[in-house]
């Protein structure tokens, strides 16, 4: 179960970096990167997960003296918590310059923008 | 979950994300591009579910799925028209 | 076309890469030495039962600072990138199809709902999954549906500025009473930490999680009221 979800991950990565580096709008390279970014966030997730163990949530099922013997690693699962809310900060922010680069040449064709290129 | 059950669940979803992420990445509307990402990212909510992460899945259909896919939509508003794919 | 079998190939050497790793990796059956601390030590030490809240509020709490940090920066980008100049006198000008009856009925129903599970979520991040940062994004999906239901209704720029600020400005200064009151910086023990279990526990984790709910949700809101703003070119 693992390994399907970490197999899982990796294609959306490479299916993202694919997208992103083949496409020729600058929306779909966003989206791309954002099925990338999803990806990284299901390996994390499984790193973190072991068999047969819960949530790291201290309840009825799961007391405070048994703790350490029932929860999963709870520590990856701060990280993509971070890696999610920080994702949308970058996705905004891609976001906003394409929208400025489209204002100012009226295209979002990425072999337009050759200012650059050398 | 039952034993047998979550591995054919998880491989469900994992072939339907991959789906997803097919469209997403080479389908010729940019509209259905997006909403294709952010099915993927609504799927990768479920998946955080099972891998028992709640705060996570949280995260991610709030933010990942609805969010991000209204951000993209605002865009695309902004830049339709003069604009060939 | 050569471009593409480079993309390809690097691609190839990164999915070889991903099998290396895949082929090495085995699940761990124990906890690690960090993950065993805290599921150890979190129910004495902090007196929350989410033990993931306890390490973005707490032991994590500087890095939680420098993320609302990021995401200020992003909204402030977003905000300057955005703003166009002297937009006195040329008031936004498009016509739009009127909302429907369903959508504006449905919102003055559904605004208030959503904003009281935002606040729900977030002031309970420390008992059930949840925190700061779903309901600031759920307080935000409120202020979008007014968005969708009136794309012309005027956001109050300095109302969102003064509550993200404010807030901020106060997760800060809890931060520095930890310093003085309790063991260091964020360390939640300013407060009791209280019955585990209960509403009012856990130290200050509650009222950390609120303001960065709130300020979450100002930055999420203000980017979206800018990148709704722009007008068609």
């Amino acid at each position: 179960m693992v390994q399907i979800a970490m197999a899982t991950g990796f294609i959306l990565i490479l299916m993202g970096l694919y997208g992103a580096l083949t496409n020729h709008n600058i929306l779909r390279i966003i989206v791309s990167f954002s099925v990338a970014n999803t990806g990284v966030n299901i390996i994390l997730v499984a790193v973190g997960y072991m068999h047969g163990r819960t949530a790291p949530i201290l309840n009825e099922a799961v007391p405070v003296a048994e703790a350490a013997a029932r929860i999963i690693d709870p520590v990856p699962q701060a990280l993509v918590l971070t890696a999610i809310v920080i994702g949308l900060g970058i996705t905004t922010l891609m976001l906003a310059f394409a929208y400025k680069l489209y204002e100012r040449k009226g295209t979002l064709d990425i072999s337009k923008f050759s200012e650059l290129k050398w | 979950m039952n034993e047998m059950l979550m591995p054919a669940v998880t491989l469900l979803f994992a072939v339907a994300m991959i789906g997803a992420a097919f469209v997403a990445i080479q389908v010729k509307q940019i509209s259905i591009a997006m909403l294709a990402a952010g099915l993927v990212s609504l799927l990768a909510s479920v998946l955080f579910l099972f891998f028992a992460a709640p705060d996570v899945a949280m995260t991610e259909a709030a933010i990942g799925s609805g969010l991000t896919t209204f951000l993209f939509f605002f865009v695309l508003g902004r830049v339709r028209g003069g604009q060939r794919d | 076309m050569i471009k593409r079998v480079i993309v390809l190939l690097f691609l190839l050497g990164l999915g070889l890469l991903f099998i290396a790793f895949m082929q090495g990796y085995t699940p761990d059956s124990e906890l690690n030495l960090t993950g065993r601390y805290y599921a150890e030590h979190t129910a004495q030490d902090i007196g929350a039962t989410n033990i993931v809240t306890a390490i973005i509020v707490t032991y994590r709490g500087l890095d939680t600072i420098g993320e609302v940090t990021v995401l200020f920066l992003t909204a402030a980008i977003v905000g300057m990138l955005l703003s166009r100049g002297n937009r006195k006198g040329k008031s936004l000008q498009r016509e739009l199809p009127q909302s429907g009856e369903l959508l504006t009925t449905g919102s003055y129903l559904l605004v208030p709902l959503i904003l009281l599970l935002g606040a729900y979520v977030f002031i309970n991040g420390h008992l059930t999954p949840g925190g700061g940062f779903q309901g600031g994004a759920i307080v935000a999906s409120a202020i979008l549906l007014m968005l969708l239901t009136d794309p012309l209704r005027h956001f109050s720029h300095q109302l969102i500025a003064i509550v993200e600020s404010i807030s901020g400005l106060l997760f800060v200064i809890i931060g520095v009473l930890g310093l003085f009151y309790a063991g260091g910086f964020l360390d939640n023990r300013i407060l009791p930490t209280g019955e585990l279990g209960s509403l009012f526990s856990a130290g200050a984790i509650p009222v950390i999680y609120s303001l960065i709910g709130l300020k979450v949700g100002a930055e999420f809101s203000s980017m979206l009221v800018n990148l709704s703003e722009t007008e068609d070119s």
